[in-house]
């Protein structure tokens, strides 16, 4: 049974009959309604069942997301409804795509706990994303009243704190995921951190699912890749870093993690975003007790980011993530192997750095977002990208970001620290010549050419990954237009 | 060896030309540049000695290179760096920071561990050149 195919009643007078009424008509369709300061918006994509009233289908995902339950109960009399409903106060058709809609709602503050993104998905991609009355249904924004930011620590650092405590500035900055991800002993792991560092990385990373596993356990792991930062550190006078991963099945054991991590010296820690998102804001503040930077690896976001239709948006993930504090997210490089349309990737981005974003179809953002003094989040592009593509790399993702080369790194001909030396070099050069005025997408690959003439590494990079482009149409992709992901 | 903090360690050491260039984009950007030095190059040693204020107020780059050479001549032994700050709200930090000139023997540094309990090390770096008085760290 749905509440669409009861036929409708007198609204005043049968508003508080016991049985089954529209959710319009309960109150959670408001079209007049002016969005308040304080109120959280959202923007949704509904794609209704054959035969519902979008305007319908909108008030239903405003009530199953606030109060409403499927018939009428009398204890709402109890309250002060009209004010905890959610309200349903605008449908707008998708042009080019019938059958899709954007609603947008708006949620009394009252609805959410203070600094809890835990309580605060539980309302908004609770129970309604199974709601049988829709076929599908995607978060695609949100916006958070600064009253509702402020309740929140944000990031543990921020992106100014952690150049500051890195004494990096001016340019993008780099790492690389240790590759294989898996089978490496501790001793090997070392080697490969070390080289990578020495040759010219800022940053290495655990992947996402190196943990503790019999092949090595957590504590070897980190032992050995201290002594892999540091021994860089001595080599390059720079200070360094691993994302140590404390992801682990309980919080008791992530503590632990975290807390040897700390004691041996590390700058930094890294999470996977299975963990959830209170321990995920549990490790923040741990972070920012004990001034250590916060990694965080967006593992399994694809499941419920990647489809158009149906799910959560990404920036909708970055905006919680800024909010519970990370000083760093994996946000996408458009030019990678992985998802990411240009529009989309920089919605992203000006999420998670910017202190006001503004509203921006193209980019995906449905509202104004003032973020107040949140600090920013250092968003990291990791996946399928070399040294060649570095001039595209700067013009789409700017500089505050991490540039993540992981197989660009350590499959070199020459060596891992050859890798490095090749990447840090062509982000130099890139960078130099956009301050010197150069057109450098443009010039890019000739300038990075003509580098190799004295940079024996950078050469060879070019000559193995020159012309590799991961030349995928994207699935998510602004409404407004279309593009290809470029190569 | 060759310590490669700053922007731009990884090029062939900037002529003036270039590093006037990045002044002009630091100027452009509105952006006061500074002038710094040492002899203790530290990773965490992020309190060079100010040669001067910074120039809040100078525009011209040619004048800021001036400064940068008086400088370097004063401190021919001496790590020189050049910094542009950026006092924006939400910034108030560097913005860019690259060494325009260098010791000519880099002596590095020792990395000295203490063992511990536990397999546990304790790492320090030590910069070889501060086992020598200040002032005569580094060969003229």
């Amino acid at each position: 049974m749905t509440a669409i195919e009861t036929p409708p009643r007198d609204a005043a007078t049968d508003r508080w009959s016991s049985g089954v009424i529209p959710y319009a008509q309960m109150g959670y369709w408001q079209p007049d309604y002016v969005p308040k300061d304080t109120d959280v918006l959202c923007a949704f994509r509904i794609t209704p069942q054959e035969g519902v009233p979008p305007e319908e289908a909108a008030a239903a995902v405003a009530g199953e997301s606030s109060t409403a339950t499927w018939t009428v109960v009398w204890t709402d009399r109890l309250t002060a409804h009209e004010h905890y409903q959610a309200k349903a106060y605008s449908v707008e058709p998708v042009a080019g795509t019938p059958g899709q809609y954007i609603a947008l709602i708006a949620y009394a503050l009252d609805l959410f706990e203070e600094g809890s993104i835990a309580n605060l998905t539980s309302s908004i991609i609770g129970n309604v994303f199974g709601f049988k009355a829709l076929r599908a249904l995607r978060l695609e924004d949100m916006r958070i009243p600064l009253h509702y930011v402020n309740t929140f620590q944000g990031p543990p650092h921020g992106i100014v704190m952690e150049r500051e405590y890195l004494n990096k500035y001016g340019r993008p900055l780099l790492g690389a995921t240790t590759k294989p991800k898996l089978g490496l002993s501790a001793r090997n792991y070392g080697r490969v951190v070390y080289e990578a560092l020495r040759g010219g990385l800022d940053f290495t990373k655990d992947d996402e699912n190196i943990n503790s596993q019999p092949f090595m356990r957590w504590r070897d792991r980190y032992l050995s890749s201290m002594e892999a930062v540091n021994k860089a550190m001595a080599e390059t006078g720079e200070i360094k870093g691993h994302y140590l991963n404390v992801t682990a099945g309980d919080m008791e054991a992530m503590y632990e993690r975290a807390e040897f991590a700390k004691e041996i010296g590390s700058v930094v820690i890294m999470l996977d975003l299975t963990v959830g998102f209170t321990a995920m804001t549990s490790m923040s503040k741990w972070a920012r007790r004990n001034g250590v930077l916060l990694h965080l690896h967006r593992a399994g976001h694809g499941t419920y980011t990647r489809q158009k239709t149906h799910g959560v948006s990404f920036r909708v993930i970055a905006k919680w993530c800024r909010l519970l504090g990370v000083d760093h997210i994996h946000a996408g490089t458009v030019v990678g192997k992985l998802e990411g349309d240009p529009n989309m990737v920089q919605g992203y981005y000006d999420t998670l750095r910017k202190g006001f974003v503004e509203r921006d179809l193209m980019h995906g953002i449905y509202f104004d977002q003032d973020w107040g003094s949140m600090p920013g989040v250092m968003p990291v592009a990791s996946g399928g990208i070399h040294a060649g593509q570095t001039h595209q790399l700067l013009h789409y993702l700017g500089e505050d970001v991490i540039l993540q080369f992981g197989g660009g790194t350590i499959g070199h001909p020459m060596g891992v620290a050859a890798g490095a030396t090749a990447n840090r070099t062509a982000v130099e050069l890139i960078v130099q010549a956009r301050n010197e005025g150069r057109d450098f997408f443009t010039e890019g690959p000739e300038i990075l050419r003509a580098a190799g003439r004295w940079c024996a590494p950078l050469r060879a990079a070019l000559d193995v990954w020159g012309d590799i482009s991961f030349n995928y149409e994207s699935t998510d992709t602004p409404d407004v237009a279309t593009t290809a992901t470029p190569a | 060896m060759l310590v490669t903090q700053g922007t731009f360690s990884y090029l062939p050491p900037l002529t003036d030309a270039q590093v006037k260039a990045q002044v002009q984009y630091a100027l452009d950007n509105d952006w006061a540049m500074s002038v710094e030095f040492t002899d203790d190059p530290h990773p965490r040693n992020f309190l060079w000695d100010m040669w001067g204020l910074p120039m809040f107020d100078m525009r011209d780059p040619a004048a800021i290179l001036l400064e940068v050479q008086r400088c370097r001549d004063a401190y021919p032994a001496r790590y020189v760096r050049v910094n542009a700050y950026d006092r924006r709200l939400g910034r108030q930090t560097t913005a860019l920071s690259f060494i325009v000139q260098r010791p000519k023997n880099e002596t590095g540094f020792r990395l000295e561990r203490q063992e511990g309990p536990d397999r546990q090390v304790r790492y320090t770096l030590h910069p070889y050149a501060l086992d020598r008085g200040a002032g005569e760290r580094y060969e003229r």
